[in-house]
């Protein structure tokens, strides 16, 4: 469904994906494993038309994506959960979710909102509220929802988890695995490569914009370099 | 008793003129978070465009929509020549650009025009109307009712459509809105337009009470900036209300301590909301938690 080629990215002259390649099958979840700073973030933002690619190619669903603007992404069906939550403050949480939808203008508008209140029901009880207002779980919750709306085939998400509490992680981790069950590929970037893992089918670890490893994710947990790198064991 | 009322009518008349700068004020700055100073220019040139273009022989309704049209097209290549290329850059830069954008464009309808006060007809006639042992003229009805239309356009699109939604989107966070399918250049592209169109159509109803010159934007960015300031930036309901405040006081200092004072009314406004009151009377309050 989506494969990457070489590609190359940096921040004026300093560049920092030194020719990555991966690849995500229809239906399946994988991620992607590195510590901060290992070019997570930035991978994703090529991937969503939001950093210039220098070098390399993306392919989605048979179709070449580095010339297509960020905008037209999500119709190509690409969705991304970006870092940082980047909701819309000043919105209700409504607002949010209906900009989700900013493609679309059907009765499925409403039915994928019912959808998402029932997928996190706190968002319902502050459907009103201004989503600035909402916790770091919350607004999390929210801008994985947003990118729901858009009807994607693919739903890019990076480091769900930062900051929040166990038990929201482990909330969080369960509709990931859920997104299985609604047809939704998933590209999942994560320093907590455990997390991550246990629920993908198969990883990748990078280190400073090269990806060093990759197999299926249960292989990946065994691996002693990997348990000792990254899951501290 | 009368003189009040010849005051407020005189002050609404304005008011409304300031409201409507305001109201082009709010809509770019919704979009970009960049107070666009030239503004007041968009005022100038439809009022400019239009007496020049009736001096051609054109019927009075078609100079107005040639000039309205003409200056949104200026706005859109103002957006796409000026302000486009510098993004990224801080938004005190880009309020330094529409600064600059306001000399030019005052300028350039120098050289294109000239340099003498010009007006054209009212719509309605010149025959005052008595209320109340005031009178107000009918082309100030015009002023008063393009502001409430136009307000009631904006308020309906900033809350009742999607695509207003994604105006509030684009300047609350760019990024997400890119995320989401917004094609935030043409949100842009869009608010220049709207926002110049409003500036233009400023222009063709206040200048047959106000008159017209290359020189007269400065004034009416200055006013309707103190209104929308008033108001609180970005809520057109506060700029509606912020224009006419500030047409409001001006006609009052005017009226009962000097017309010399008149331009000072504004500035003092703006002092003092910037020192007890930042957010205006409706701004919004932030909501970021971060
Ligand atoms: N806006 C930026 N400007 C310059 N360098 C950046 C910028 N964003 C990230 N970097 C650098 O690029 C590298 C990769 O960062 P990033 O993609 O955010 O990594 P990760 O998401 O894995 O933590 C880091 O060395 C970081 O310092
Ligand atoms: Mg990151």
């Amino acid at each position: 469904m989506l494969t990457v080629e070489g590609l190359r990215s940096r921040y004026g002259r300093i560049e920092v994906l030194h020719g990555i390649d991966l690849h995500v099958d229809s239906g399946e979840i994988v991620t992607v494993v590195g510590a901060n700073g290992a070019g997570k973030t930035t991978l994703l933002r090529c991937l969503s038309g939001v950093q210039p690619v220098t070098g390399g190619s993306i392919t989605f669903r048979g179709e070449l994506l580095v010339p297509v603007p960020a905008y037209k992404r999500l119709r190509r069906g690409l969705a991304q959960s970006p870092e940082g939550r980047q909701i819309f403050t000043n919105l209700s949480v409504e607002e949010n979710l209906r900009l989700g939808a900013f493609l679309f203008n059907d009765e499925r508008v409403e039915k994928d909102m019912d959808d998402a209140f029932q997928m996190f029901p706190i968002l319902k009880e502050k459907r009103n509220l201004a989503a600035g207002g909402l916790s770091g779980g919350q607004q999390q919750m929210l801008a994985m929802a947003r990118a729901l709306m858009g009807r994607p085939s693919c739903l890019l998400l990076d480091e769900p988890s930062m900051g929040l509490a166990p038990i929201i992680v482990s909330q969080i981790f369960d509709v990931v695995k859920g997104l299985k069950a609604l047809n939704v590929t998933v590209l999942l970037v994560e320093q907590n490569a455990f997390g991550a893992l246990k629920i993908a089918d198969r990883g990748y670890v990078m280190e400073t914009g090269h990806i060093t490893m990759n197999g299926a994710a249960e292989e990946l947990i065994a691996d002693p370099r990997i348990r000792e790198a990254y899951l501290g064991i | 008793m009368s003189e009040l009322l010849q005051f407020l009518f005189s002050g609404i008349t304005v008011g409304a003129v300031y409201a409507l700068v305001a109201l082009g004020f709010t809509i770019i700055y919704n979009a970009s978070d960049v107070v666009n100073f030239a503004q007041g220019e968009f005022v100038m040139l439809g009022g400019m465009i239009t007496w020049f273009a009736h001096a051609q022989g054109l019927p009075l309704p078609l100079a107005a929509l040639i000039a309205i049209a003409a200056t949104a097209a200026l706005g859109v290549a103002m957006n796409k020549l000026m302000i486009e290329p510098a993004r990224g850059a801080p938004v005190v830069s880009l309020i330094i650009i529409t600064i600059g954008a306001s000399i030019f464009i005052q300028g350039a309808a120098q050289l294109v025009f000239d340099k003498q006060i010009h007006s054209f007809p009212a719509f309605s006639g010149d025959d005052p109307i008595r209320i109340g042992g005031a009178t107000i003229l009918p082309q100030s009805l015009w002023v008063i009712g393009g502001a409430l239309v136009v307000f009631l356009a904006l308020w309906l699109f900033f809350t009742r459509t999607l695509l207003g939604r994604a105006v509030l989107a684009t300047s609350n966070n760019r990024l997400a809105a890119q995320l989401v399918g917004i094609n935030t250049n043409f949100v842009m592209t869009l608010s220049f337009a709207l926002s110049a169109a409003i500036g233009a159509l400023a222009g063709v109803l206040a200048t047959p009470i106000t008159l017209t010159a290359y020189s007269v934007g400065i004034g009416f960015a200055l006013k309707g900036f103190a209104g929308a300031m008033l108001g609180g930036m970005g809520n057109p309901k506060g700029a509606l209300v912020g224009g006419f405040l500030i047409g409001l006081f001006e006609a009052m200092t005017a009226g009962y301590l000097s017309s010399q004072y008149k331009d000072a009314a504004a500035f003092i406004v703006i002092l003092a909301v910037l020192f007890f009151m930042p957010q205006g009377l409706f701004g919004r309050k932030s909501t970021d938690r971060v």
